[in-house]
This record gives structure tokens, sequence and C-alpha cells, in this order.
């Protein structure tokens, strides 16, 4: 905490000294503790400084999930934000009650490079954009093990049967079907978020009609199917044994080593796999999460997290300008260098290499072909509640049936609606 | 006993401690009360009445969060109280080597909660813990100490017991010390067994200590949260949560106002418990 006052000091004695000569800047930059985030702020950080001498960076990092959405809203409102920082798009944005916090973007030159569907999840209610894109936008799904597919001769499945008959061919096999790691909470509810792509395909206009207060999960049979999954895989028994106390880390490395078979999470956790376990990449595989059918196959999209500058920024001018240069062409191919291609960047006329892990080669599919993607359920609701991640893990260690999770889920929506004092609620 | 001497002290002494005091704390509590009446963004409040209470209480969590809260700190308090006397008696029952066994007692007391919580889950693994390696090796079956939902609470109220039994320890060896032999020189005398010693001589004569030892650790489980919070997060599920941790988690989502009322009913649930107890404590003292 006492770090801000010591910039500003320090911004002071800078400008004290050097006030005659040019003006120099730090900026302070918020970034979380991913791996891939890190190596994206160093990569564009450095470049920044080489071309603008006079530009300096402090990178300050934080905890990601729940802790860091607390360290995020508390420095905002105590006016003790970094110049830059970044943070999810889409509800968690919403949140922050962006018209106030943070600086208008909209403005910046080089937003003309930003896709539009990245704009409309980092503009605010007042319809004033105040984000650029950071990183590439993610899949979720389900990582599967290459060669232990390719061992037990096993096909990519395209419906939830199909998954489960391959479940039972891999536990016969004496290997972990599914590997669960409920000690990061957080990782628990990808069966139920990255299953939105199958909602959307039977009930179209979920997101707007739970959004105003009229459908529910535990009322939408096929909302319904994410919680079940989750109790279905548990009941089966088809979960490692230490899936209560086991962290993500250990599912990317359980999922590429072939130590299981199967993990449910975001495509970013490339990033994780290609640091830890490099000669494991090749080995992990993905696909979408499968539903009822086989013809109404598709991905489940997370846009990538925004840079935003707080309205409060004391150096808000030059805050402005590195976040418009991480807009360009340049500063995307900078970070494709840095953490490798994950999934598709937002920025036009930014390319993938030919040569991307087989991960994100399973993933590209999706996006090339018409329909193949809907964006996730947080991208087109402000509405979610925030206890999803304790409930999914009751459902998936088998504390509560799948049904009254889903009721409670719904309770727990409507606090947070209430909270927000969103209409209709 | 009524007519007081009147202090050597102006009452101008008082203020440095008074300033504080309302500065850091009587306003912080006032302002509170106003706070848990509306729907407060950190920069906006809205007044919305009692619906923050009415909330707070309709949380499917509370219920157990409450129960839970109540086990933990009724558990927590009673063994460090029972066995920080036994401890106590016996490390100044002229032990060898007693100086030594002390500071093994007392030191969990220095050890950042934190970090003992961090450590106790990593012995709790399931698989990989060192305490569930060892059952096996002895061929007994692996337990969820913190995976599993009935267990995961009392887990933590274990080691809860074995970083504050120490500082009970340390209040009931200065307790004893203030016993004056005379007592027990009297009761051996009369033939009183060592057990009889022990609930007739000790225990009575204790009862400072012990109500300073209940009072403090019933308050430290009633609002626990640390460790709670190093160890499981309040899970699997919501099976460890208490109180402390619902209204948390209502203010890592940002719903402040909900969160202060969840703290008012944690002060008036521990203003409601900690008060007629020790009225009731100071008045048997009398009656002594």
């Amino acid at each position: 905490m006492t770090k801000p006052i010591h910039s500003t000091a320090l911004a002071a004695a800078i400008a004290l000294l050097g006030g005659l000569a040019h003006a120099e800047t730090t900026l302070s930059l918020l970034i979380d503790n991913n791996p891939e985030t890190i190596a994206f702020a160093e990569a564009l950080t450095a470049a920044y400084t080489a071309a603008n001498p006079d530009v300096t960076f402090d990178i300050e990092q934080r905890t990601g999930g729940a802790e860091g959405d607390n360290i995020v809203k508390t420095r905002l409102a105590t006016g003790e934000m970094a110049d830059v920082f970044n943070y999810n798009s889409g509800s968690l944005f919403q949140a922050l009650n962006p018209a106030t916090t943070l600086a208008d973007l909209s403005a910046l030159p080089n937003q003309a490079n930003v896709l539009d569907s990245f704009k409309t999840v980092v503009t605010s209610p007042d319809g004033v954009v105040r984000g650029v894109p950071f990183g590439a936008a993610m899949g979720g799904g389900i990582f599967y093990n290459k060669k232990l597919y390719e061992e037990l001769g096993l096909s990519v499945p395209k419906t939830w049967e199909e998954f489960m008959a391959n479940n039972a061919k891999i536990k016969e096999a004496g290997k972990v079907p599914v590997a669960q790691t409920y000690k990061d909470t957080w990782t628990s509810q990808l069966f139920v978020l990255a299953d939105y792509f199958n909602v959307q395909a039977e009930v179209p206009d979920f997101a707007a009609e739970y959004t105003a207060n009229k459908a529910k999960y535990a009322t939408t049979p096929a909302a319904m199917q994410g919680f079940n999954h989750l109790e279905e895989v548990y009941k089966a028994g088809y979960l490692n044994e230490d899936f209560g106390a086991a962290t993500f880390d250990d599912g990317m490395r359980m999922v590429s080593s072939g130590e299981a078979a199967h993990y449910p999470m975001l495509t970013f956790a490339i990033a994780n796999v290609k640091q830890n376990y490099p000669d494991n990449l090749g080995d992990l595989g993905f696909f979408a999460q499968p539903g009822a059918s086989a013809d109404k196959n598709g991905l489940t999209v997370w846009m990538p997290a925004g840079l935003y500058v707080p309205a409060a920024s004391p150096n808000l001018e030059e805050a402005k300008k590195f976040v418009d240069w991480v807009a360009t062409v340049d500063a995307c191919n900078l970070m494709i260098g840095a953490a490798g291609a994950s999934g598709p960047y937002l920025i036009k006329g930014c390319e993938l290499p030919a040569d991307v892990p087989p991960a994100v080669a399973d993933m590209l599919p999706y996006f090339q072909a018409e329909g193949r993607t809907a964006p996730a359920l947080e991208f087109l609701s402000p509405v979610k509640g925030p206890a999803l991640e304790q409930i999914t893990v009751e459902v998936g260690s088998g504390i509560r049936p799948a049904a009254e999770a889903a009721a409670l889920y719904d309770q727990d929506v409507e606090k947070q609606a209430k909270q927000l004092g969103l209409p209709n609620w | 006993m009524t007519t007081r001497r009147p202090s050597p002290y102006p009452y101008w002494f008082v203020l440095p401690a008074a300033v504080i005091f309302t500065v850091l704390f009587l306003v912080p509590t006032v302002a509170s009360f106003w706070f848990s009446l509306t729907r407060w963004d950190l920069i906006n409040t809205e007044f919305i009445g009692l619906d923050n209470y009415r909330q707070f209480f309709k949380e499917p969590f509370l219920v157990q969060g409450l129960t839970n809260t109540v086990i933990y700190a009724v558990l927590t308090s009673g063994s460090k109280t029972v066995i920080g006397l036994l401890l106590a008696v016996l490390l100044t029952s002229g032990l060898r080597g007693q100086g030594f066994l002390r500071s093994v007692v007392f030191f969990p007391v220095l050890v950042s909660t934190i970090g003992v919580g961090i450590t106790f889950s990593v012995l709790m693994h399931p698989t990989k813990g060192l305490i569930n390696l060892g059952l096996a090796e002895i061929g007994l079956p692996k337990v969820g100490w913190l995976t599993e939902a009935s267990l995961a609470l009392y887990s933590i109220a274990f080691v809860d017991l074995w970083k504050g039994v120490g500082l009970a320890t340390l209040i009931y060896i200065a307790g004893l010390a203030a016993i004056s032999p005379d007592y027990y020189e009297a009761a051996r005398i009369d033939g009183a067994t060592r057990l009889q010693r022990f609930w007739r001589v000790t225990v009575p004569l204790v009862r400072p200590a012990t109500v300073t030892v209940v009072t403090l650790s019933l308050i430290g489980g009633l609002r626990s949260f640390d460790l709670i919070w190093a160890m499981t997060r309040g899970g699997p599920g919501f099976s460890s949560d208490v109180l402390a941790s619902v209204i948390y988690k209502q203010y890592q989502a940002g719903f402040y106002g909900l969160s202060t009322a969840g703290n008012v009913i944690l002060f008036l649930l521990i203003a409601l418990i900690i008060l007629p107890l020790t009225w009731w404590f100071n008045r048997r003292e009398v009656d002594l």
C-alpha cells in the first residue's frame, strides 16, 4: 500500500531534478501473476521504454481469482490504483463501476485496429469504450492427452455420451479419466461455464431472459446440463483421487503428462504447460465441451482481459499513449513472441504464426467456421453469482445434488443482481 | 467504596487515548452501522433500509456458517481451556527440562497463522500429506482431513488448538504461580490426594486465569478467520464456512454494504455471548 505514495514521491523528485531537461515518467502497472501475463507485460514495457526512453515502468503483480477482484476493486475505489492495470472484460469489468472509475479510451487512434467483438465487452453502460485487448481470446473446453487417446484408440467426442464412453475405456485402462482440482475452487466452474455454447444452441435467448430475471438455471433443462455433468463424472468415479486438494497446476501437469486423460479448462492454460512442462506440449490436445447432439458442436469463447487506465491516474496522458500503443499490430506481435500463440488476438492484421502448439491448432478451426463459437455467458450478461465456484465444488464432490445446486445458484445470482441494483430484480 | 479520592491527574490526560479511540474505533463503528443500511460500492451509497440484513439472513450458507462458528468457538475454547490447564499443571510440577518444554508448547503461538495454515494443509493433503502417508504406513486408510465435508471444520479446530494452546498454558502458569503454597500444604495435612488437591484447590483458585482464557479464546473462536481461510477458504463447498468467512466473501464479491451488515451482526453476536458470560464469571468470583 505504500507503493503509490512511493512512486508519487519518486515522480515528484524526478520532476524536480529533471524539470528543466525533458519530462520523465514512471508508469505503474498492476498485472495478475499468471505467467503469460507477466511475459506480456515484460515484453511490452521493455519495447516501449526502448522506443520512448523517457517512460519507464514499475510493474506490480497481484494474485488472480476472487482475491484479485478484491484488490482491483479496493484500489480503484480508494484511488490507489496503478496508472495502467489488466483485468477481465465482460461482467467482471462491469462490476468495476467503469463509467466513474475508468478513463475514456474510445478516442485512442488505435481503437480502429480493435475488433468490435472485443469493444462491446469493455464498453461501460454509458456506451463508452474503456479498454484495449491484452492477450488472446480463449476457448473454454476440455484438454485431453493425445498420446493416451492414440494408445487407447479413442477419437475426439462430439457428444457428452461419447465423452462418457471414452472415460469408461480410460478408467478400464487404469488411467484417471477426468482431472479435477478443487483446491483452486475457480477451476471447478468449467463444466458449467464452458457448456454455454450448448445452452444457447438449445435456448437462443437464454442470456437476455436470464438478465431480465425470467430464465433460471434450475428451470431450464439445457442450462442444468453443466451441473449434471459435474455430478455424473463424480458419481462414475472418474476423478483423480486427490481432486479435493489438487491445484490448477496439478491439473495441467496430469493432463499434459498423461496421468489423466481430460481436464476441463480455459485455453490460456496452454502457456502454463509451455512454461512448466514444455516436453509435454506436443501431447496436449483440446476440444469443445460436447453437448447433447453432434451437429450442434461448438466452442464457448472467453474474450481476453483488457488493459485499463483509472480515471484518477496522475499520469493519464502518458498512460493512454502506452495503452494506445498496446493496441497496435507491433505490440500484438510482441505478445505472440513473448508467450506464444495461445489463441486468436483481437487486433486486425495480427496473424498467428504457422507453428502453433497442437492444442491451439485444435481450437482455431472453431473460430474459422461460422456459428461454431459463442461467447461465454459472462460476456452477454452482467449477472454472475459470486458463489458459483463453491457450489460447483459441492456438486463435483458429491456434497450437493445437481438440481439443488442449480436452484441455490439461482438464489446467489438474485443476490448479485440486487446488489448491483439491476432493473427487474 | 462510595467516596472516591479525587484523581491527582487532570482529565485532559485522557485526551490522546480518547482521540485515538474515537478516530480508529468509535467513528468506524458508527459509520459501519450507517453503511450497513446502504448499497455501497465504496464510492456511491444508496440508502436501502434493512434490505442488507434481510438478504444476509436469507443467505443460504448463513445458517451453516452460524452453526459452524458456534461449534468452532466452543470446541477450540473448551479444548484450549482443559488442555491448557493440564499442560500448565504439568509444566509447573518441577518436571525435568521444564523450561525447554514450556518453550516448545509456546512456540506455535509465535508462528504466523497463515504459515501454520499452509503447512498443515500440506501435511493433511489426502494423497501426498505426511499424516496420511504415516497412517498408510501402519495400515490405516487415508483420511480426507480437509477435503471431506464432514471433517474439514474439525481438522482446522485441531490446528487452532495446536497453535493456540500455548497462550492458554502461559496464562494458566501465571495463574498457578499466584496460588499460595499454603493451601496445598493445608490440603496435604488434611490428607487430600493429588486428584483432590487439583479439583478442590487448583481449579477454584485459578478461576481468574480460567475467565481470561475462556473469554479470550471464545472471542478468538467466534471471529476466527485467518486459519480457516488459509486452510480451506470455507470449503469444500461451504462446509467449513464460519460467519467471518461468509462476510469476507460478500466483501470479495464487492457487496460492501451487505458485508458491513454481516459485520454488525457478528459484532452483536459476540457481544451477546461474551457480555452475559463475563457478567456470570464476575458474579461467581464475588460469591467465592
